[in-house]
């Protein structure tokens, strides 16, 4: 559980993409809105730095993406959800997935051979 | 004398001293400097070759020396801090002294940042300050700073640049102070434009009697255009061209510009010849030392005097 | 504290490529302060190169640790037990810390993934600057606590040189000039007299020129 998107670490954005995450989506309060000052805001430029990464070692810097709404607005929160996924299929499974279904299928031809 | 030179000479006399400036071509070959030197001939007292200045590599500043001094040329030798360690800097005086250099000017030299290898390591090992010292030290004891005694002590007329322009203002006259307990006989002043700031600069000088202890030389530089004025306002650090002198060579039409350029330089030398403290000019005609003659001679500074 | 910055990821996967099975040394000290090779830099930097490897085809092993320092020897020893087990190890320390892990464990390859800056100060989260070039002949009670050597671009001893504008150093425009800074100071602590010396060559003998350094205290052997 975490208390505030602030409390959201460069290493577990990356940790999602390791265990099979084809895109993370982090969503916070409205900038401005924090309980904790200004934890969204340093969410915001981790998500940004994530991105780079992702860019650079071109697993693509589109499966990250932040979104800010607040606690009554579970609509919105449908639409981004939804816009997300589409996004997600659209890019389709991460290098890494692509590479482990690879390995897979492989490994099943050679089983049933 | 200290260093017999043509140069102290003419000063000691009490002259109103001309020097001028030579660059080095950027590459090996002599007879572009000889051509310069044609310009030169007769029309100053030394003649300043540049030692890499804006830290773009050229003809090292004792070669081309050697070149003037050939076509009959006085050298005046630049130095500066930023290439060469207090090991290289005293071997080089020794060997400038022998070949018959007599002018020195202690710089601390551009930044590498500004020129064609701004890759390179900087030296720094002592600042121009010290450097004077050194080189008096060198001169008048007759031994190195380790205390070891020279086999023939270098002969200079040391000499140091000033920029009455740069900040902190109030810093340039005791800058010019410590310069001179350092051991400095002349100096050569950056380009000045703005007279009215010079004049400043000048009366804080002689208020504490520096023109006496020290040979003050002019600067100027010729005007080529309107857009020479404008660019070296932005890009040259310290430089200070005022609005009235900008506008006045920009007043005219471009084909004009040049020989307005040159009109003004001239006006300018003699304002600041009769300047109290003011003992000489240093001319740097940019990549324009043929107009030299033309200058020195249009501001009555020819022919220049032979002192025995 | 010592400095650095990140060496960037491409020039990083260059240097492990060779290896399948790494350690990935972060350090307690300095550069985590300054974030460039404390705990959380190791974890970002081991997810990243396990998911460049693994994209790429070929996957990467990771062991990540971070020791109190890496320039003392009871923490690079921690690492004994475990590190024949590794084909390399990955070090985001500073050049010290690195070299130390080489001398200690001399048949590894030891590998810098940090560039180390310089001897600096935080001037504002994100931002560090140099104050200290560790030339061994402190001069600072006679400058006003600012440092000639490390703050002006040309180490004068007695500047500024004519590149100062407005304050500002001609090398470029976000740097101040370190003589203006030095003369402000004087003359705020009313100890102008110090600019008007003229101060002898200084002896960069106790600097790196004078080959490499060591201190030794008699006293605490």
């Amino acid at each position: 559980m975490l208390p505030c998107t602030g409390r959201i670490e460069e290493s577990l954005l990356l940790k999602a993409f390791e265990n099979g995450a084809d895109g993370v989506m982090v969503v916070g309060c409205l900038e401005g809105d924090c309980h904790y000052v200004s934890g969204n805001i340093r969410a915001r430029a981790r998500v940004n730095r994530v991105y780079g990464i992702l860019e650079k070692i071109k697993i693509g810097p589109d499966r990250v993406r932040m979104f800010n709404l607040s606690a009554g607005e579970g609509s919105k929160f449908a639409a981004f959800a939804n816009e997300f996924v589409g996004k997600i299929l659209e890019l389709g499974p991460s290098p890494i997935n692509m590479v482990r279904a690879g390995q897979a299928q492989a490994v099943s031809q050679k089983e049933a051979t | 004398m200290k260093s017999g030179s043509n140069l102290e000479k003419v000063l000691m006399a009490g002259h109103f001293s001309v020097t001028a400036e030579c660059g080095p071509p950027r590459g090996a070959d002599p007879d572009i400097v000889r051509k310069k030197a044609a310009f030169v001939k007769g029309n100053v007292d030394a003649c300043n070759v540049t030692d890499n200045q804006t830290s773009v590599v050229r003809m090292s500043s004792l070669a081309g020396c050697m070149l003037l001094k050939e076509q009959g040329i006085e050298p005046l030798i630049q130095m500066v801090v930023r290439d060469r360690n207090r090991i290289a800097l005293q071997s080089d005086l020794l060997g400038a002294s022998a070949l018959g250099v007599r002018n020195l000017l202690c710089l601390s030299g551009d930044h590498q940042k500004f020129g064609d290898d701004p890759q390179a390591k900087n030296v720094f090992d002592i600042d121009s300050m010290q450097f004077i010292h050194l080189t008096k030290s060198m001169r008048d004891e007759g031994t190195f700073p380790s205390g070891k005694k020279l086999e023939g002590a270098p002969k200079f007329f040391i000499g140091c640049a000033v920029n009455p322009f740069a900040d902190p203002f109030e810093i340039r006259v005791p800058r010019l102070k410590l310069k001179i307990s350092a051991g400095a006989d002349f100096v050569q002043t950056q380009c000045i434009y703005n007279m009215k700031k010079f004049k400043e600069y000048l009366e804080l000088a002689k208020k504490e009697g520096l023109h006496e202890k020290v040979k003050i030389l002019a600067g100027v530089t010729p005007l080529k255009s309107a857009g020479m004025a404008k660019f070296m306002r932005k890009m040259v650090a310290g430089m200070d061209i005022p609005d009235e002198v900008v506008n006045r060579i920009a007043a005219e039409p471009k084909e004009k510009q040049a020989e307005k350029g040159i009109e003004m330089c001239i006006e300018q030398i003699q304002e600041l010849r009769e300047m109290e403290g003011v003992a000489g000019i240093h001319v740097m005609a940019i990549e324009w030392e043929e107009k030299l003659a033309e200058i020195i001679g249009g501001a009555g500074l020819l022919p220049r005097p032979v002192v025995e | 504290m010592i400095t650095g910055t990140p060496k960037p990821i491409e020039e990083i996967l260059e240097m492990v490529e060779p290896y399948d099975n790494i350690i990935l040394a972060g350090c307690h000290g300095c550069v985590t302060v300054c974030r460039v090779g404390g705990e959380k830099e190791v974890q970002v930097l081991a997810s990243t190169l396990r998911l460049a490897r693994e994209a790429g085809g070929r996957k990467i092993n990771i062991k990540e640790v971070c020791l109190e320092r890496q320039c003392d020897p009871e923490y690079v020893e921690q690492m004994r037990p475990y590190v024949g087990d590794y084909q390399a190890v990955l070090s985001i320390a500073c050049g010290a810390g690195i070299q130390f892990l080489a001398e200690k464990y001399p048949i590894m390859p030891s590998l810098p993934g940090i560039n180390t800056g310089f001897l600096g100060v935080t001037e504002r989260q994100g931002e560090w600057s140099e104050r200290c070039q560790g030339c061994g002949d402190c001069v600072l009670h006679l400058t006003g606590g600012i440092c000639p050597v490390t703050r002006c671009a040309k180490s004068l001893f007695h500047g500024p040189c004519g590149g100062s504008m407005q304050g500002i150093c001609e090398v470029d425009k976000s740097v101040k000039c370190g003589w203006q800074l030095i003369i402000d100071r004087l003359k705020a602590l009313n100890q102008m007299e110090n600019y008007g010396k003229l101060k002898p060559c200084k002896g960069w003998s106790t600097a790196r020129d004078g080959g490499p350094r060591r201190i030794i205290r008699e006293d605490m052997i």
